[in-house]
Formats: C-alpha cells, sequence, structure tokens
C-alpha cells in the first residue's frame, strides 16, 4: 500500500481536471463577501474624500477631511483615548491573561471551575457587561456603598459622570469580560510547550522565574503575536461598552475613535468627514491586520 | 530500563529521612491552599458583579428607591420583575428578533463558508491561497469603514430597517475568518478517502455532503457555538441597520430600555440577565468545542 502511494500522489499533483461545480462552490462565498465586505469598504474609503450630509449631492473636496481632522480637538481627544484604551485595555488584558492562565495551567483539583468562572463574562455581550458594571458604578451602587462602608466617603463619586474617571471605570468593565479569553488563548498555549523543557530547566536547577523568563515566554511567542493582534484590533473596533455606559460622555472624556466615527455619522450627518475617521481607524489597524496575515499565511504553506 | 527510571524521577519524594518527607509534605499543602485561596479570590471578584445583577433583578422597585442599588435587600425578593421585563418592555419581542437574525446568519455562513473552504483545500485552484488571503482580510477590517456604505446601500435598495439587511451584513462579515479554520480543518482530512470515493465515481458534492462535511463535525460545532454568540451579542449592525424599535435584538431593546427605564434597576437588572441566559446556554452546551474554538483561531 505504502509503496502505492507516491504515484497516486503525483498524480493529483499534475492535477486532474477540476470539476466545474468546484469554481461554483468557492465564487459564490467570494462573491457576497466582495458585495458585502469589499464593495463598501472601498466606497467608505472614497466617502472620506467628499463633503456629504446624505441629502444633497456629494462633492468631491479632496483631502480637506483629514486637515480637518488635524484642527478636531474632540477627534485629537478621541485618538488620545484610544491610544489610552489600546493600552491599558490591550496591555491589561494580556498580563492579566497570562498570569492568570499561569495560574490556572495545572490540571488540578477546582481548577475547571475557576476558569469557568473567570471564561463566563466571555460569552455575555458587551451590552449585558455594560449594564451590570453600569449598576455597580451607580451613585448609590455597590462600588461607593463600599467605600462609605470603609470610611472612604472622600473617594465615593459617580464613576461615569465625572470625566476624570468615565474612560477608565469603562475600560474595568471591559477588562473584565476580556481577560477569560485572553486566559483561553494563553493556556491553550501553555499547553502546547513540551514537558520536558521545562523538567531539564528544572533539572538544571533553573529558579521559577528564570523557567517563565527562558521557556515559557520564548515558547509562547507565537501565541503572544495572536494575542497582540487580536486586542489591539478589537480595541480598535471597541465600540457597543462605551455606547452603552456613557456614550462618549461627559463633555466627551470617553469618546474613542469609534464612538466619534459613528456619532458624526449618524447624529450629525457629517457622512464624509465620519468616512475619514473610519480612514483612520482603519490605517491604525492595518499594520497589525498585514502581520496577522503573514504570520496565518507563512504558517500554512506547506503545501 | 535504567534510562527511562533516570528521565523520570517518581513523583514521590526521594524517601530518605522522615523529617525530609514531612517538609515537602507541608510545603504541598501550603503549595495548595495558597492556589486555592488566590483562585478563590480572583474567582470571586469575576462572579461577584453577576450575583449582584441577579439579585438585583429579585428585588421590588419600592426597596432600591428607598436604599439604592448597592444596598443590601431591605425587604423581600419578588420574581415580578423579570414578567415584567419580558412583557412590558419587550424582552420577548426583543429575543424573537434576535433569534430571526442569529439563526439565518449562523446557517448561512457556516454553509457558504465550508463550501469555500471545501473547494480550496481539497482542488489544486489558482490562485487559491490568495483567495484565502483576501477572504480572511476581508475579517480583519474596522466594520466602521463599512456602516455608512452599507446604510447608503440599503436606503438605495430600499431594504433599510429590514431583518434580511443585518442578515446578510453579518453573514458576509463573518465568511473570511470561518473559511479560513474549516480550510485549516478540512486539509488535515486524508485524501486518500476522497481519491477512492472519485475513483467510485462520486462527483465534489457527494464528496463535500458524505466525506468532508461529516469529518468536520467538532470543527462546525465550535464555530457555530461562536458565531451564535457573536451575531447574538452585536449591538453596532443593529442600532446602524434597523430603525423601529420592534425590530430591535435584545443587545439593542436592553440599551433603549435602559434610557426609557432609567432609575428603576430591578427591570433593568431582570433584562440584562434575560439577555444573557441565551448565549450562556449555548456556552453549558458547547463548553468545550466553544473554548477550543477561541484557541483553534489562534493556535494552530
Amino acid at each position: 500500500m505504502t509503496v502505492n502511494s507516491p504515484p497516486a500522489k503525483s498524480d493529483r499533483r499534475r492535477g486532474i481536471a477540476t470539476p466545474p461545480v468546484v469554481f461554483v462552490l468557492v465564487l459564490v462565498p467570494f462573491l457576497v463577501e466582495t458585495i458585502g465586505v469589499f464593495y463598501p469598504a472601498i466606497q467608505g474609503v472614497l466617502l472620506s474624500f467628499v463633503k456629504w450630509n446624505g441629502l444633497s449631492a456629494a462633492e468631491p473636496i479632496g483631502l480637506a477631511n483629514y486637515a480637518a481632522l488635524t484642527t478636531d480637538t474632540v477627534f485629537i481627544g478621541a485618538l488620545r483615548n484610544t491610544a489610552i484604551w489600546m493600552v491599558l485595555f490591550g496591555g491589561l488584558s494580556f498580563v492579566g491573561g497570562l498570569a492568570i492562565a499561569l495560574l490556572f495551567q495545572a490540571e488540578r483539583r477546582g481548577v475547571g471551575i475557576y476558569r469557568t468562572v473567570v471564561f463566563l463574562p466571555m460569552v455575555f455581550s458587551l451590552v449585558v457587561t455594560a449594564l451590570i458594571w453600569n449598576a455597580v458604578y451607580q451613585p448609590t451602587g455597590i462600588l461607593n456603598e463600599t467605600l462609605r462602608a470603609l470610611g472612604l466617603e472622600s473617594w465615593t463619586r459617580l464613576w461615569l459622570g465625572d470625566p476624570n474617571t468615565a474612560l477608565y471605570a469603562i475600560i474595568v468593565a471591559a477588562l473584565w469580560r476580556q481577560i477569560g479569553y485572553v486566559m483561553v488563548l494563553f493556556l491553550a498555549g501553555l499547553k502546547a510547550i513540551d514537558p520536558t523543557l521545562m523538567e531539564a530547566a528544572r533539572v538544571d536547577g533553573a529558579s521559577v522565574w528564570q523557567r517563565f523568563r527562558y521557556v515559557t515566554l520564548p515558547q509562547l511567542r507565537s501565541v503572544n503575536l495572536v494575542v497582540i493582534s487580536i486586542l489591539v484590533i478589537e480595541a480598535l473596533r471597541s465600540f457597543d461598552i462605551v455606547y452603552a455606559m456613557t456614550n462618549g460622555g461627559p463633555f466627551r472624556s470617553s469618546e474613542l475613535l469609534s464612538t466619534y466615527m459613528y456619532s458624526t455619522a449618524f447624529t450629525g450627518r457629517q457622512l464624509g468627514y465620519s468616512s475619514a475617521i473610519a480612514v483612520v481607524i482603519f490605517v491604525l489597524a492595518l499594520g497589525v491586520i498585514i502581520s496577522y496575515l503573514v504570520r496565518a499565511f507563512s504558517e500554512s504553506k506547506e503545501d | 530500563m535504567t534510562t527511562t527510571q533516570i528521565l523520570n524521577p517518581p513523583l514521590s519524594p526521594p524517601s530518605g529521612s522522615n523529617t525530609r518527607n514531612r517538609r515537602w509534605r507541608v510545603r504541598r499543602h501550603a503549595n495548595t491552599l495558597l492556589f486555592h485561596s488566590s483562585s478563590i479570590v480572583i474567582s470571586a471578584f469575576w462572579f461577584f458583579p453577576i450575583a449582584l445583577v441577579i439579585l438585583t433583578s429579585f428585588r421590588s422597585l419600592s426597596d432600591i428607591f428607598q436604599n439604592g442599588v448597592g444596598s443590601i435587600p431591605g425587604s423581600g425578593l419578588v420574581i415580578t420583575n423579570y414578567a415584567d421585563a419580558w412583557t412590558e418592555a419587550g424582552m420577548f419581542q426583543a429575543m424573537m428578533n434576535s433569534f430571526i437574525i442569529t439563526i439565518p446568519v449562523v446557517l448561512l455562513s457556516l454553509g457558504l463558508s465550508s463550501f469555500a473552504a471545501f473547494a480550496l483545500s481539497r482542488y489544486r485552484l489558482k490562485f487559491r491561497r490568495t483567495l484565502l488571503l483576501v477572504m480572511l482580510a476581508g475579517n480583519l477590517l474596522p466594520v466602521q469603514l463599512m456602516l455608512i456604505p452599507y446604510v447608503r446601500i440599503a436606503e438605495g435598495l430600499g431594504i433599510f430597517d429590514m431583518f434580511v439587511t443585518v442578515i446578510a451584513v453579518q453573514t458576509a462579515l463573518g465568511l473570511g475568518f470561518y473559511t479560513f479554520v474549516l480550510y485549516g480543518f478540512m486539509r488535515a482530512i486524508p485524501f486518500e478517502l476522497q481519491d477512492a470515493a472519485s475513483i467510485d465515481g462520486a462527483g465534489p458534492l457527494r464528496i463535500f455532503f458524505q466525506i468532508v462535511l461529516p469529518l468536520c463535525r467538532p470543527a462546525l460545532a465550535a464555530l457555530g457555538a461562536l458565531a451564535f454568540t457573536w451575531i447574538f451579542n452585536d449591538l453596532l449592525m443593529s442600532i446602524t441597520l434597523l430603525r423601529t424599535d420592534d425590530k430591535f435584538p435584545v443587545t439593542a431593546a436592553v440599551v433603549s430600555l435602559q434610557g426609557e427605564f432609567s432609575a428603576q434597576w430591578n427591570l433593568i437588572a431582570a433584562a440584562t440577565v434575560i439577555a444573557a441566559i441565551p448565549c450562556v446556554i449555548v456556552f453549558l452546551i458547547f463548553q468545550r468545542s466553544f473554548i477550543g474554538g477561541l484557541a483553534l483561531g489562534a493556535v494552530k
């Protein structure tokens, strides 16, 4: 049998004529994606070069929308908040998810329950997450009540109504939902590490920190890249939770690029200007998208 | 024999002196204690907000008005909030809308992407890698780029504020990722099976439905469970493409409920719990494939 298989393989390699129905199978989904994703995306880019309110005729204005962005203080604030969001939401999900995965990696009694509890919020929508934490942050909510009970009356505040805390309060809620997801990705990555490596390091007398630094982290490199890509793309897409908690307020203090884009489009009816913000989001995501694709395809090269 | 024994020392401590043995056991106990106490603290932090919202959903309105959302319940618990949320606050209608949108999207996007993955992974088509790359790239685009064109196109075609529009858009948006994952899965199926079937005269469709698709059941279950929660939980597309309140799915309905019944946290909490239930059920049923599916996209 094994002797016979090489010729069969080379036969396939030469290519038996592909039945026409196969082309239909691949073209139909590709056309759906072209009409439903690529065509609108190109339209979105083109719209960023016009001034349009959706009613009168669109007026081509070249790069004027982008020029206007550079002096728009709300846009600059949203850009800064998006950067804060990316660093805190992305960074803390990464660190928290990795730390909890390390704690929960060994199969021991009870660990399944702990993992499930931390993962559970991930199945809630961002809207449900927002509402749960809205209740926590209410003026008479559990957070303020707890602070009062601890005698920290001066620390109480309107967490979502105070421009100094609103963004960070939302980030805490988003982290609560996201960390379980990152934990699952790291658990899968940790499981894939060859246990003999760790054993060898242990036998050589490496400390816990050394084992983490010189064995675990390098072994997790490809997972790290995926987690970072996912976090950056999700951070740039984040919309639902801000929309449901503060809608960018108070005084635009929690406005992200995505929420600002939405309000300029559907409240302000500045469709061209809003498209320019969407293009900025796209450009910021581009680097990550490309590196993700390169990785995904360099690994599936073997055939 | 001797080498394996050296490489795999027995897990129990070397039985030398009795005191060393005891010290080892104490350290192991301390370790277990430390693990469980830190895990319990973490789990408590994660579970606490959920417990709180469940508790709030059973409190009466007067209790919340008198004592605040964050207080210990002052009076007895009631179940009427759920009935109110279900009927008066429109959660029943919203739940139906969510299913009307989610189920067709899951079936359509998984169906179409398994066609594409089958053709790309089982036949030597030209440009198949390019095609797969382009399809996955489409999935990674920020949806913000497409929002205004979606509304414009839907208005142009006269299908704005209709379920079919949300279904079409969500189906198209998911295709790239599902195709990519299924492609990886289908490529691992031995070609000998397909060759044997071809020799017996089976066409591509027969090979797809009778050989490849049944073997992909685990991947389809994982992606199906994930897709269900992703579509069910989405807010942005519904509020962009739908206008009538009666057509809002659960996510959008809960957000507008929050504005409408702003201080009635008992009702909002009940609606929140209702909104979370379908995905929790899907998660509990498909737990293993669900988590496996998340890792599938990341670790290959």
